[in-house]
């Protein structure tokens, strides 16, 4: 193992080579790839990679940057692809194929602010787009977490009772362009923990249609096998930790993340890095003694339900922080939490940092300092910090 | 002029054990894609794993519901425009493993001329080892009939029911200027040519492009029985040239037309589709002429490879 200081995109263009080279005994390795701010320079270091048994292929769009890893999962490689923001969204007929077509593709995508206006700045709302796609979702709040996810995408989405591709989203320059020490493993460990891809639906000479025609009930069961595997993820994301910790000897996240929550009487649930920013909020407010409490949603999908659940059980606020705004409702982080949150709780919307305001440990604090003085909920609200 | 032997439907010892479109499907009668892949079966011989990419279409229809297939080959249905993507990566897994997997990827013309067209450009300037085969039927078939870029001067469609006032788009030019190793178009009414096409395209490397106008009897309000003479009349008046070009420079013109004014009248005459614009052999004649002029020039510019 070494340490290196890796960006963000680095980080994930590093982790996909290992696993990339990993499969080098089975099908082989590639993707499809296509440039977008800020996620460019992933796919610059990816496309420098050499590869015994891989290659990158260099398209003309993001629909066919996923074209491309389709064609080539469905015929047993790995793949990977990067992308962010507009693209994301002119990927997502193919994103949602992927999925249905059951591949365990891993894309890390660069949290950006959809436009027109242009706007490069981190948002959530073009992955929280692709949130219906079938695929699973890992938001990463440090570089590390951004090189593990990937390993762990693979891990966890070639596992037989998954059989599903990954999506590892990471804050647009907050990570992807920010420099952070890295431990990167060497291959040895890394093929110990990635076995090679064995595709049990690939393509090969047997004459089945893949992805023809279903007719109602067909996609009944279809939906409802995928909805199965996608619930297995979630049994089978303790088993990844379990042996990325004994390859690696360090423990992914878990599928939420609590700081100081034993407690907390106010919770605040953010994705990314707001977290972090939230974390030196609740610091703060701990010393002047208000019981407050910072809960991290790493998994958005399959979505920790249970988990958040319990976790907020005993809180008597709780603050949802969106970083993303579905206009004519609020934030979707918020409007599918607050479903888990205790009958009695007052539980506030605060969407901050829309279109990659600094969000800081200040605007943290005003938020807890709203929500202490409120008796009940009130629409929800856009807090500028910009 | 040579006839498709029992309608293209001799079994020969070199062919594949299977039919890549089996009995079962469910296309139309006198289908052009039904021929087209009759005929690719023939030159697909054993000797070839096939692997199809197909996007939305007619073809996609085909093989019934799952989780049967009426394709005796295996098949990727893809999205619409991907066609060309999702063949590169099935293309590349075969090469990266040796393996000698012929990957087609088999599009109409919606999922070629329009929405597949930025896929297909860019998967044959990289020279993926792909054979791009375009059915062309001039029309959205599957899904009703409506107009596409390739849909001819004067043809009613449900989007122009008055008939298209522009000419169809030259699909065969732009894929040759791509300077791909191989790219032609192809008659059915011509079975040798079109079997030494496809075999040829088959056997080289690289990214290939056929072109088949593919007669659909529903779109073009046509008699199920005569989509052969349609294309016959339509390659005899130079509506259809049939040529190739290797390399995207030397250009052989495969069937000398006969500039047939009469040729062109039947072709328009046999099919409702041209009925609604009233449209007449001296609207597209000079047309016709002028790609001639074109194609006979680049012959003659472009006879050494």
């Amino acid at each position: 193992m070494t340490i290196e200081l890796l960006s963000a995109n680095h980080a994930a263009a590093m982790a996909a080579t290992l696993a990339g080279r990993a499969n080098r005994t089975g099908r082989g390795f590639g993707g499809g790839v296509y440039p977008i701010t800020p996620q460019s320079e992933c796919i610059e270091l990816l496309c420098r990679q050499k590869f015994e048994k891989g290659e990158i292929t260099r398209v003309e769009s993001e629909h066919s940057a996923m074209g491309v890893c389709i064609g080539l999962a469905v015929a047993g490689a790995r793949t990977f692809t990067a992308s962010s923001s507009n693209g994301l969204a002119y990927m997502t007929e193919n994103v949602y194929a992927a999925a249905f077509y059951r591949l365990p593709i891993v894309m890390m995508a660069v949290n950006r602010t959809l436009g027109p206006p242009w706007n490069i700045w981190v948002d959530h709302g073009d992955t929280l787009l692709l949130r219906d796609t079938g695929w699973i979702q890992l938001y990463c709040e440090d570089n590390q977490e951004v090189f593990d996810s990937v390993l762990f995408g693979y891990r966890l989405g070639e596992d037989r009772r998954v059989l599903l591709p990954v999506l590892v989203c990471q804050d647009a320059f907050v990570l992807s362009h920010t420099m952070m020490q890295i431990d990167v493993p060497a291959q040895e460990l890394v093929d110990r923990f990635l076995p090679v891809l064995d595709l049990p639906h690939r393509v090969a000479e047997r004459p089945v249609t893949i992805g023809g025609l279903d007719f109602p009930h067909e996609t009944e069961v279809h939906r409802r096998q995928h909805a199965e595997a996608i619930a297995r993820a979630a049994q089978i994301y303790g088993e990844c930790q379990d042996e990325f910790e004994r390859v690696f000897g360090r423990r992914p996240a878990d599928r939420i993340v609590p700081y100081r929550m034993d407690d907390a009487e106010i919770a605040l649930v953010s994705m990314g890095t707001t977290a972090a920013t939230v974390r030196t909020a609740v610091d703060a407010a701990r010393a002047r003694g208000v019981k407050a409490g910072g809960l991290r949603v790493r998994m958005y999908r399959p979505f920790p339900e249970r988990e958040l659940k319990a976790a907020l059980a005993r809180c008597r606020r709780v603050a949802i922080l969106d970083r993303d705004i579905s206009l004519g409702h609020g934030g979707v982080l918020w409007s599918e939490t607050r479903g888990v949150t205790p009958r009695d709780a007052v539980v506030q919307n605060y969407m901050l940092g829309l279109g990659g305001g600094d969000v800081r440990p200040r605007h943290i604090t005003a938020v807890i300092d709203d929500i202490l003085g409120r008796a009940e909920a009130a629409e929800p609200m856009i807090m500028e910090v910009a | 002029m040579s006839e498709p032997l029992l309608g293209g439907a001799v079994k020969t010892e070199s062919d594949r054990p299977e039919q890549i479109l089996r009995p079962g499907n469910t296309n139309c009668g006198g289908c052009g894609m039904s021929i087209t892949l009759r005929m690719l079966t023939h030159a697909a011989a054993r000797q070839h794993p096939v692997q199809l990419v197909i996007p939305a279409c007619c073809a996609i229809v085909a093989p019934g519901q799952y989780p049967y297939s009426a394709y005796g080959a295996p098949v990727v249905a893809s999205t619409f425009g991907s066609a060309a993507a999702v063949a590169s990566g099935l293309a590349q897994v075969a090469r990266m493993n040796g393996e000698k997997t012929r990957v087609i990827a088999f599009a109409g013309d919606g999922g070629t001329y329009d929405i597949g067209m930025a896929t297909v450009s860019a998967a044959a300037e990289r020279n993926e080892d792909v054979l791009y085969l375009c059915y062309d039927n001039e029309i959205y078939g599957n899904t009703g009939g409506q107009r596409s870029s390739a849909t001819p001067f004067g043809a009613a469609t449900s989007t122009t029911p008055y008939g298209k006032d522009i000419l169809k788009k030259d699909i065969l030019a732009i894929m040759a200027a791509h300077r791909v190793p191989y790219a032609a178009s192809i008659s059915l009414a011509h079975p040798e040519d079109a079997l030494r096409k496809m075999h040829f395209a088959l056997e080289s490397a690289g990214f290939r492009f056929l072109h088949v106008l593919s007669p659909c009897p529903t779109g073009w309000k046509a008699e199920a029985a005569e989509g052969l003479e349609l294309v016959r009349l339509a390659v005899r008046s130079g509506l259809y040239p049939v040529y190739e070009v290797f390399g995207g420079h030397r250009l052989v013109i495969n069937i000398e037309p006969e500039m047939s004014r009469e040729a062109l009248e039947q072709y328009f005459a046999k099919q409702g589709r041209f009925q609604k614009s009233k449209v007449k052999v001296e609207d597209v004649y000079e047309s016709i002429e002028r790609a001639w002029r074109d194609l006979r020039g680049l012959a003659a510019l472009r006879q050494e490879g």
